[in-house]
């Protein structure tokens, strides 16, 4: 992974000072709310219903286990013993003391992490897909772009102040596992004819309350024109993005109502005019880059493991997480293991300091230290030797990680909700919580298939409700939640945003509703190999319509 | 309708009260109960100089109403707010 230079170390050194000048400033009153606000915004840090929230960079997901262990031990130490893992590969810690922050981000800085950029109408901490580097799909590893980008955002003079925030999502392959297109800037590694590597560039998608999937504006960018054409898009958005209006100022807004043709001409001609830019990466420059993210050395092994099949045989709570739970890896022999932080019934991707601790064991122990954090709020062991399968799921089963849903209906993507969130208008964790354990993690939720159920307690879809199969949108409506369900979104490569079924449901309600869209689907299957979102696209929303709203006693709203 | 007001303190965030004797309650129960508007004023200026000075962040009113014998805020959030989040176990509750 990447470590820090000099520079890196004194710039996040430094801005751990400054900050703690500032708290210090506005405690003392020196500095108002309204002066102290815009600060500590910068640095991550939010006042939320019960308390500050500070939101912890990852860049694009990728830890090692000294920063996972450092994670659980400011759990312990600043907050309540857990951390909350976030649709944007983040941390977030629900109950830190404004005055112990300072300090807070000094431990973190000593592992190489920050919270800076984590909030504000600047470019955010960068995604990627969390299988960057082992995925057996992959073109290349995007991990390398990522943190060129993370280099060049940060604190970028030109860019920290723009109309909005802006996100950039990296993806490795042609299977998108980082929702590049639901992102404000999305980019896809590619080959061209000649076999020489570059971007599929996507840009102007966002969720919120306008959703957009994102428009193809170049169908290859050489890597070496990666930053100047990434500038280009940001001086175009920067000048012409909307600063009346705070819910018209994100790029999809620009892009839509400028249209796509006209957009893509006025980045082309910004990237054209630029063409001597000091940006072009040099060739040095991105090998250096590339050598931070080498693979670890392997030798492959055999493809199937006796040890595992042994197990597999006579344990079949094993032998359902061996089915869900492992993602092919680019070495035969080993795989990506995920860590479903979707223990049924509990709050989806929250992870107390021991499980982070135990993770980072594991991490060290039997994956080349290394640990990722996906966009749907789960861990990954990225590199696991088949025949050590058995012994990181022990280990995972003893501190109540060993759940078997990975991509299945209780693996339930959901903001904090109405329990944490300043801006939510209803609950989503609760209701996460009652779906998974209406479906569960056994045969039920295996028969159903995958199934991605994503729920946002209000219209700024922090929750990604909108490429949800189903999708969850909580609302506050004569001062009781109600819940909109959409159906038929997705957020891979053939992205789609999902349509409402109709009136809202009471949140007694929304568990029965979304069973029986599922027992709908059920019925419409082709066959138990046609999952949820093929049968959607192909039967449409009548039978669930008819289901939610006609047979059954209808919505309550 | 009965009103109290509340805040979030400055130091550590947490959600506070403001009670009969002029200080900061973390327990809604023990909050000055308003009956009228013009307690409410008083109270509102009351919490607005502690934020100024630096003791509290964003005072602002809240309704109570009766909800199984007792006051409660009146609107989910608000209750949340006094309550704690609703989540029951996590991880690190068990």
């Amino acid at each position: 992974m990447y470590r820090y230079d000099e520079f890196d170390s004194a710039f996040v050194a430094a801005r751990v000072e400054q900050f703690r000048d500032q708290v210090k400033r506005r405690l003392s009153g020196e500095l108002t709310e309204a002066q102290f606000r815009p600060h500590r915004l910068m640095n991550g840090l939010y006042l939320q219903l019960h308390a500050y929230m500070l939101r912890v960079a990852i860049p694009y997901g990728v830890l090692n286990s000294r920063q996972l262990r450092k994670l659980a031990d400011i759990a312990r130490k600043y907050d309540r013993g857990y951390g909350h893992f976030t649709t944007r590969q983040n941390l977030q810690y629900n109950w830190p003391k404004l005055v112990e922050t300072p300090d807070l981000l000094a431990e973190l800085a000593e592992v190489e992490m920050h919270a800076i950029q984590t909030s504000g109408n600047c470019i955010r901490n960068v995604t990627a897909d969390h299988l960057a580097g082992v995925a057996a799909d992959e073109v290349a590893d995007p991990r390398p772009y990522a943190e060129i980008l993370r280099q060049w955002s940060s604190q970028h003079p030109e860019f920290s102040f723009l109309p909005r925030k802006f996100k950039i999502a990296v993806n490795g392959g042609p299977q998108d596992r980082a929702a590049i297109q639901a992102h404000d800037i999305g980019l896809q590694m590619v080959r061209d004819a000649r076999d020489e590597l570059g971007f599929i560039v996507y840009a102007g998608g966002g969720l919120g309350r306008t959703p957009f999937v994102a428009k193809k504006i170049r169908d290859f960018l050489p890597e070496r024109d990666l930053l100047r054409y990434v500038d280009a898009i940001l001086r175009v958005y920067n000048l012409e993005g909307r600063r009346d209006n705070k819910y018209k100022a994100r790029i999809k807004i620009l892009v839509h109502e400028k249209g796509e043709t006209a957009f893509r001409e006025a980045v082309e001609a910004e990237f054209a005019a630029n063409a001597q830019s000091a940006l072009a990466l040099q060739e040095a420059d991105i090998a250096t880059m590339r050598s931070f993210f080498s693979p670890p050395a392997v030798a492959p092994r055999a493809r199937e493991s006796a040890k595992v099949a042994a197990r597999r045989a006579h344990d079949s709570k094993f032998d359902a997480f061996v089915k869900t739970n492992l993602s092919a890896h680019k070495v035969e022999g080993f795989v990506a293991l995920t860590i479903s932080l979707k223990p049924v019934g509990l709050p989806p991707g929250d992870a107390s300091a021991d499980q982070m601790d135990a993770v980072a064991d594991l991490a060290e122990t039997y994956s080349f230290d290394e640990v990722r954090v996906s966009h749907e709020q789960n861990l990954i062991l990225p590199q696991v030797a088949l025949d050590d399968v058995a012994a990181v799921y022990d280990r995972l089963a003893s501190v109540g990680l060993a759940t078997a849903n990975a991509g299945l209906v209780s693996d339930i993507i959901a903001c904090p909700g109405l329990d944490y969130c300043a801006l939510a208008t209803a609950r989503s964790i609760p209701v996460a919580q009652r779906i998974a354990q209406a479906f569960g993690e056994g045969a039920r939720a295996r028969d159903i298939g995958p199934l991605k159920i994503k729920i946002s307690g209000c219209i700024n879809a922090c929750g990604h409700h909108h490429v949800g199969h189903i999708g969850i949108l909580g609302l506050e409506r004569a001062g009781e939640e109600t819940y909109q369900i959409t159906l038929g979104g997705s957020g891979d490569e053939n992205a789609s945003i999902g349509q409402i079924t109709g009136p809202g449901f009471s949140s007694e309600r929304v568990v029965g509703a979304i069973e029986t869209i599922v027992e709908t689907y059920k019925t419409q299957r082709t066959d138990a190999d046609e999952p949820f979102l093929a049968t959607y696209r192909r039967v449409g929303m009548a039978p669930f319509k008819e289901a939610l709203y006609e047979r059954s006693a209808g919505s309550d709203i | 309708m009965p009103e109290i007001i509340t805040a979030n303190s400055l130091d550590d965030g947490h959600v506070v009260y403001l009670d009969p004797e002029g200080r900061w309650t973390e327990d809604f129960r023990r909050a000055l109960v308003l009956e009228d508007a013009g307690a409410r004023k008083a109270a509102l200026e009351q919490g607005e100089a502690s934020a100024r000075a630096n003791v509290v962040v964003e005072p602002y009113a809240i309704e109570l109403e009766m909800r199984a014998g007792h006051l409660a805020p009146r609107t989910l959030r608000e209750r949340i707010r006094a309550e704690g989040p609703t989540v029951g176990a996590s991880p690190a509750r068990g």
